[in-house]
């Protein structure tokens, strides 16, 4: 009973995800800074921008609903931070893991958008209202190209769960080079969900101010802040247990170890893209994954198919 | 030749070179020597004829007599635009430029800067500017 | 589908300065525009009348920070003209050198900010770094960043040393270096393409209609240079192409700009391989004779024009300024029907907008009456400290402190 308490709340639980995702923040702006030949913020710039949003008045506008507005927030981190407990982090067995847990991590990932949507429209502004139906707009575009490409690594793993997956290429390590088609469309699709370059359309800061969240301040800014980092870590963390499923069988802190590293690198090269490329707008994108990233997700089913079958 | 990811190259450069940031205030900014920061004002060599008031766009400098050919400078630093019009101006070169630009001060009334002609010592708000962090 | 109406301004992330757009959308696309000026109105015509002719020059270099030796040299000009002088060859050659060097400062940041308004960061950090070559240098030779004050009546105020010359030399090539790769960028980078193609579109016809000056139209195939067709300054002595677009869209001006950088590489090698030893300036009187003139002036962001008359005292008559993006605001409205709201932002930064030197002038409507009408100074005046003393405000005081300051000038 303590045991799963702690487990749930501290470790790898609610203060891990929370404290990593800063940590990952860090990361994320402190490379992008590099790359953009500057210096970046300190180690503690996330933890303090947290802090010192905590500290400010938080305003609702006149004319929004009160009750969703202040509810939005917590709806979204509570999902993100949930979709942990069935993602397999250094060890080949998530903690509630079960079959049909992707489905099940899919559906959490895809609240934080929902409720970003509902927290746009419930805010009664113009540049919020104009924010959420884009993020609406964009969530069919990217939805089914992530899903695909996900799908992939499973169907030749043979489960539906995520833990299974782990464990058939733990066993099978040379099968994780035929899936390299779906990690690039799902990394793509990653930048879809977290919003970032090129697809931070919702919140094109220079045409509609800040999207969904711009009468947002105070705690409700902080918690939607840092559910968009959460959702980047279980991204990330997704995409790492999926795609680059190795180092699960070592002792526990040299597993941990080997984790971090496959979560930079999947962070570094969301990094990389978000700073090599310019905004794009909404049709252009929602052309681009229809056109390209779905029929790509679906050739790396084909291929994953014909593998499976060819083994058997 | 239209690409992808065309900066490729230069912001994987960028990852190993120096950035470009100045580290002020730890790093200070060294300025060129003729640049327009504060005026310096000579009080031995202006005869108070008052082109320099008179040329001056924003009347922030002010020359009064306190003696028999002796003049004192007031030269008001928040509403200098440092011009250096009235260093051009003065016949006798009695005022120069000098490259110093951290002028803030917390009140007003300290941008005021009197500069008299005693020749033992210019007691002037000068002083009173190196209260500030260095 | 019901049309919602949403303001672009005044304040805005995607806008530097005071403006305000309304826009009329239909879902995403932008059907109607309207726009709104004056934000930045701050009464220099008529601070231009109680101030010397020497101090205007200061004075009008701050009408804008990017464009500040345009608006100075356009007015030494024209009191050069009244008063009948001419500027030694050196002096008009260093005016030249600093007119070009500021230039390339202002389409770098142009590039700049139009990389930041498609959300192409990483290029804006890239393109304002190699800015600052161009900023220390014209500190090294003039004394500041912005606002360089190289212009007196009659000539230039400072001169170039041959360490100056020599590393001007070095920098024009490290920026030429830069460039070739930014123009790289913009025609190779496919989002970036993907963003400014086909985006903001004026036809031939409708620049010349509406009066589309310096890159504006030059990138819709008008083809018009002050520098060319006017040539003032040394420019007579000068060989460069003026670049013409055909695109009529945001890339075809990204180009021009970037094609103008390189011919400004070009110029200045040229000058600083011309330029004659000498003086720098004559003595200019103070009283300038009676007359009216016209000057022109190239700035970056196209025909700068002021009108100066005078009275034949030390203080002129009126001053009236006419900046470039005046004469590029009535064709954003007609680039703005029929886009997105997602190009609303690169639209506007494509004719490089700088509205402080755009407001000059005020039309007066009547909330009540709803009718355009034109107030006489006099009548604004009073009709300004009347509402001030009615909500407690009195001016009594600042009247004293400026009479006090007219005092001291016409000592």
């Amino acid at each position: 009973m303590i045991n799963s308490l702690f487990s749930l709340f501290v470790f790898p639980g609610l203060f891990f995800v929370i404290f990593a995702s800063l940590a990952f923040e860090y990361a994320d702006r402190k490379i992008h800074a590099r790359m953009q030949n500057r210096k970046g913020p300190p180690w503690f710039q996330p933890l303090a921008d947290m802090i010192k949003l905590l500290a400010k008045d938080s305003l609702v506008p006149e004319h929004a609903d009160r009750t969703l507005f202040k509810l939005m927030p917590i709806v979204a981190l509570a999902a993100a931070t949930a979709s942990i407990m069935y993602i397999p982090l250094w060890r080949s067995s998530a903690l509630y893991a079960f079959d049909g847990d992707l489905i099940v991590v899919f559906y959490l990932l895809t609240i934080p958008t929902m409720s970003l949507f509902l927290a746009g429209w419930s805010s009664t502004s113009l540049y919020s209202l104009i924010g959420a139906v884009r993020s609406l707009t964009q969530l069919f575009a990217y939805e089914v190209p992530f899903f695909i490409g996900l799908l992939g690594p499973c169907i030749l793993a043979d489960t539906w769960s995520l833990s299974g997956v782990a464990e058939y290429y733990t066993k099978t390590p040379a099968m994780m080079l035929v899936n390299v088609i779906g990690f690039a469309v799902s990394l793509t699709a990653l930048l879809g969900k977290l919003e970032k370059v090129p697809f931070d359309i919702p919140e094109a800061e220079t045409e509609i101010v800040a999207g969904p969240l711009t009468e947002y301040s105070g705690w409700a800014l902080a918690l939607f802040r840092l559910t968009l980092d959460v959702e980047l870590f279980v991204g990330a963390s997704l995409l790492a247990a999926v795609f680059l499923p190795f180092g699960f069988g070592l002792p526990a802190w040299a597993a941990f170890v080997v984790y971090l590293i496959r979560l930079l690198m999947v962070v570094a090269l969301i990094t990389l893209l978000r700073t090599l490329f310019a905004r794009l707008r909404l049709e252009q994108m929602v052309n681009f994954c229809w056109k390209y990233l779905a029929p790509a997700a679906l050739l790396q089913l084909v291929v994953n198919l014909c593998v499976k079958m060819f083994l058997k | 030749m239209i690409t992808i990811g065309k900066m490729l190259r230069q912001v994987l450069s960028s990852l190993a070179r120096k950035p470009a940031t100045t580290r002020y205030p730890f790093e200070k900014a060294v300025m060129p020597p003729k640049f327009r920061g504060r005026l310096k004002f000579y009080p031995e060599k202006c005869i108070g004829c008052k082109i320099c008031m008179r040329d001056c766009p924003s009347g922030a400098i002010e020359i009064r007599k306190v003696a028999e050919k002796q003049f004192e400078s007031e030269i008001r630093l928040d509403r200098c635009i440092y011009c250096a019009q009235c260093v051009d101006s003065c016949p006798k070169k009695a005022l120069d430029i000098t490259p110093e630009f951290e002028l803030a001060q917390l009140d007003r009334k300290n941008l005021v800067m009197v500069t008299k002609p005693d020749p033992s010592a210019i007691s002037a708000k000068p002083q009173a500017t190196t209260e500030k962090p260095a | 589908m019901n049309r919602i109406k949403i303001p672009i301004g005044p304040q805005h992330p995607a806008l530097k300065e005071p403006e305000n757009f309304q826009l009329v959308l239909e879902g995403e696309k932008i059907y109607e525009a309207g726009m709104r000026l004056g934000y930045n109105h701050r009464g220099m015509e008529k601070a231009c009348e109680q101030r010397t002719y020497l101090q205007d020059i200061y004075l009008l270099e701050r009408v804008c920070g990017i464009c500040s030796h345009s608006h100075s040299t356009c007015f030494v000009q024209a009191v050069e003209e009244l008063a009948g002088l001419q500027v030694p060859p050196r002096g008009l050659y260093i005016r030249t050198l600093i007119g070009e060097l500021e230039r390339i400062h202002s389409h770098l940041l142009w590039l700049g900010v139009a990389g930041h308004e498609v959300g192409f960061d990483t290029l804006l950090m890239y393109s304002w770094r190699d800015r600052e070559i161009v900023m220390d240098l014209l500190c090294e030779i003039s004394g500041n960043r912005v606002n360089y004050a190289m212009n007196t009546i009659g000539g230039v105020r400072r001169d170039l040393t041959p360490a100056q010359l020599e590393n001007i030399s070095k920098s024009i090539d490290a920026l030429e270096e830069r460039t070739k790769y930014y123009i790289q960028v913009a025609t190779e980078e496919a989002t970036l393409i993907a963003r400014l193609s086909k985006v903001g579109f004026l036809s031939n016809a409708d620049a010349l209609k509406l009066g589309a000056a310096g890159p504006t139209g030059r990138a819709c195939g008008v083809d018009r240079d002050v520098r060319r067709d006017d040539p003032y300054a040394a420019y007579a002595d000068m060989e460069f192409k003026v670049v013409v677009d055909n695109h009529c869209d945001v890339y075809g001006r990204t180009l021009v700009r970037l094609g103008e950088l390189m011919e400004t590489y070009s110029i200045i090698r040229q000058v600083l391989k011309k330029i004659p030893e000498g003086p720098i300036a004559v003595k200019a009187p103070r009283k300038i004779p009676a007359g009216e003139v016209f000057s022109r002036y190239e700035a970056p962001r196209g025909e700068d024009v002021h009108y100066v008359q005078s009275n034949g005292t030390e203080k002129p008559e009126r001053v009236k300024v006419r900046a470039p993006t005046l004469a590029n605001l009535s064709s954003v409205a007609k680039m703005l029907e029929d886009n997105y709201l997602a190009d609303a932002p690169i639209v506007i930064a494509a004719i490089d907008p700088c509205f402080s030197c755009t407001d000059r002038a005020l039309a007066i409507k009547d909330a009540r009456k709803g009718a355009l009408g034109v107030m006489e100074w006099g009548d604004l005046r009073k009709y300004g400290i009347e509402w001030h003393r009615r909500n407690g405000i009195d001016f009594s005081d600042l009247n004293k402190r400026f009479s006090k300051f007219m005092e001291r000038c016409r000592i």
